[in-house]
């Protein structure tokens, strides 16, 4: 149900710009107003809750301990699974961020006769999470094509790259085949399986649905339903400018293709997809585990009034003298 | 805030990397590719058409010239009928650029402005353009 709402959603937001488009000729509002607003409100609402997070404390002292602790000099510590340093922590999270680390150590259960509880190697959703963030990435990159008159080699190359199999004309990108593909097993994932449908929320399928949407849109109007391409760039050019213009014969596909972008722009602030900010504020991968070394304050701890045994002894040293207890100061 | 300097960076590096083209645009004008079909060979044509509509060669030319290549070099099939029943020889150097010999002007106009480099010229001859 969770699944089909979200691709009604997706469906109904498909229609909206097809008629907008095609039945009202609201090129202007869905190529100029909404683009612009949609990246208004990412930038922002990105901002918005990254500051947020960055003024929540953190109370405790939480990375999470994947190796050996530095200990002793005659035990070998593991410097990245459990870093005591910044550089430790910088290479930590290059791998988290990059290859996805702690995700490669993902396990599935199972619950055998017996009954006996047996762990397994399960590295399908690393795989395909890399895949598809890779792809989407590289993609990305390549779009910096629209947005710069002349176009840098390092875009020129990656594309080459992309295409680099030569097959059909305009020639097929590799990541637009792995995207889709990736994103499909990430959404049959979880349909499939019993416990990770339990868990998903229309919070969860809508995203999904939402970037095949965009993949297959792009897909159909490279590969299939042909638009004015020099339109398009003509129109991104305009955008980037401030100086927004609105090409005749474009095609719907290409409004269909940018108002789901504008979406997931929009929506972005406010979903899961905030982990693109968040992963770098995870205290578990953030902190060097060198609570050994340095002691960590709560932010939150207000001066604490203390009597000490020394302040103590003073005030009550002659009392205890006369109770026979013993001082330490005569 | 806390980790306040480092967490202003990381959203500096944001800002930057999502508002990149607008920045990279600042201040530089934009021209739009104006592909010229006025060779002297088009200009003696009684009838200006091209094996198929404008309309169509504009979307679909890549196609149709990977298709050509298709059926020339693998199939030996050297006779394209067009959409209105004309036969055209299947040939790059021969049909196409006999009318349109002025790649720079024609071929690479929209190519460069799109960053497009098309394999064509890997194998057959770039045509020899005399300088106005």
């Amino acid at each position: 149900m969770r699944a089909l709402f979200s691709f009604i959603v997706v469906i109904a937001l498909v229609a909206i710009v097809f008629v907008g488009v095609k039945g009202a000729n609201l090129e202007f509002l869905f190529g100029v107003i909404i683009p612009y607003a949609a990246l208004a409100t990412f930038i922002i609402g990105f901002i918005y809750r990254v500051v947020k997070w960055g003024r929540s404390p953190v109370p405790f002292h939480i990375p999470t301990t994947c190796g050996q602790q530095k200990t002793l000099p005659w035990i070998k510590d593991s410097k990245i699974e459990n870093p005591s340093t910044t550089a430790g922590v910088i290479a930590r999270m290059a791998l988290e961020v990059l290859v996805f680390r702690s995700l490669f150590r993902n396990l599935k259960t199972d619950l055998r006769e017996g009954p006996r509880l047996a762990y397994g190697s399960d590295k399908w959703l690393w795989l395909a999470g890399l895949a598809f963030h890779w792809s989407f990435l590289i993609i990305a990159f390549r779009h910096l094509r629209f947005f710069m008159q002349d176009v840098p080699v390092v875009v020129q190359w990656v594309e080459g790259l992309d295409s680099f199999l030569q097959i059909g004309a305009p020639l097929l990108y590799i990541t637009d085949v792995i995207i889709i593909t990736a994103v499909t097993y990430l959404f049959l994932r979880r349909v499939y399986i019993p416990q990770v449908r339990y868990i998903s929320l229309a919070a969860d399928y809508f995203p999904l649905f939402l970037i095949l949407g965009i993949a297959i849109s792009g897909v159909l109007m490279r590969y299939f339903i042909k638009v004015h391409v020099v339109g398009v760039k003509e129109l991104a050019m305009g955008l980037v400018s401030f100086n927004p213009t609105i090409p005749e014969g474009i095609g719907v596909i290409f409004y269909i293709h940018l108002f789901l972008i504008c979406v997931l722009f929009a929506y972005f602030p406010f979903s899961k997809l905030m982990h693109m900010g968040g992963v770098f504020l995870s205290p578990t991968r953030n902190l060097a585990n060198n609570s050994r070394m340095v002691r960590h304050v709560n932010p939150w701890n207000y001066p604490v009034k203390v009597h000490t045994y020394e302040e103590y002894e003073e005030e009550f040293r002659e009392k205890m003298k006369m109770a026979g207890l013993p001082v330490e100061k005569e | 805030m806390y980790d306040g300097s480092k967490i202003i960076a990381g959203l500096i590096v944001f800002v930057g990397l999502f508002t990149f083209p607008f920045l990279y645009n600042m201040g530089k004008a934009s021209a739009k590719p104006e592909p010229k079909i006025d060779t002297p060979v088009i200009q003696q044509l009684a009838e200006k058409k091209c094996v198929e509509p404008k309309s169509f060669m504009r979307a679909e030319h890549m196609k149709l010239l990977n298709e050509w290549r298709d059926s020339a070099i693998r199939k030996a099939k050297r006779v394209y009928v067009g959409a209105e029943g004309k036969e055209y020889t299947i040939s790059l150097q021969n049909t196409c650029m006999k009318c349109h010999s002025n790649k720079k002007k024609f071929c690479d106009e929209c190519h460069n402005y799109m960053a497009v480099k098309p394999y064509c010229w890997d194998c057959h001859l770039e045509p020899k353009e005399k300088k106005l």
